[in-house]
């Protein structure tokens, strides 16, 4: 199946979950990192579960805060 | 951690940018400011095309956090444009240009630059970091205004 990923279109393997795919894009500090899928932002305690189809559309976006 | 003090990498932004980020600082205080940077890397040098100026949900003078939604449609916005993330900016309205404890803490991203607007003096003070925290490191980049 066709996914854009962080704004590539590549080929993967069917029956992908957002944790496979964190792994494969060996993303860093993944526990850190929020993930979303046409637009919309995948719970974490959803990664293992949450199958990408063909088509979909994934972003990794790092939280971004801090303090003075 | 050690703050070292060496340039790992050059970055460049445009004046009008600068002027910008400075803008919105000022538009926000006593809060902190925040955004993003976009652009492209051209032998190592980060160069900084557009900037976008964010929500940053704490509404606080100390801390700042920006808003997700944003933060995914400026994504949206810099892949559409053919465009790299390059890092994120936020103000300290009333401390100098360099991160605090909790600018580090919460700097996840190891490839971005982790931009800091001075609002302290009457003169802004801009300085960009590179801060990697498996190593201990923050490094500090070294900015032209273009």
């Amino acid at each position: 199946m066709k996914l854009t990923v962080s704004g590539k279109t590549n080929d993967y393997s069917e029956k992908l979950t957002v944790k496979e795919l964190i792994v494969l894009e060996n993303i860093e500090t993944p526990e850190y990192v929020s993930v979303s899928v046409n637009d919309e932002f995948v719970k974490s305690g959803d990664f293992e579960t949450h199958l990408l189809r063909d088509g979909d559309y994934v972003e990794f976006l790092y939280f971004m805060g801090g303090g003075c | 951690m050690n703050m070292i003090c060496k340039f790992i990498c050059k970055l460049k932004i445009k004046k009008a940018d600068f002027d910008l980020i400075v803008s919105h600082a000022k538009n926000n205080l006593p809060n902190e400011a925040c955004g993003l940077l976009a652009g492209k890397i051209e032998d190592g040098i980060k160069i900084v095309e557009k900037i976008y100026t964010l929500t940053n949900i704490d509404e606080s003078p100390e801390h700042f956090s920006i808003h997700p939604q944003e933060q995914l449609q400026a994504i949206k916005d810099i892949r559409r444009l053919g465009l790299n993330p390059l890092g994120n900016f936020h103000s300290h309205p009333s401390t100098p240009a360099r991160p605090s404890k909790e600018d580090i803490r919460l700097a996840y991203d190891p490839q971005a630059s982790y931009m800091i607007l001075s609002l302290m003096d009457e003169t802004p003070v801009l300085k960009s970091f590179h801060i990697e925290k498996a190593k201990g490191t923050v490094l500090i980049e070294e900015i032209t205004i273009i």
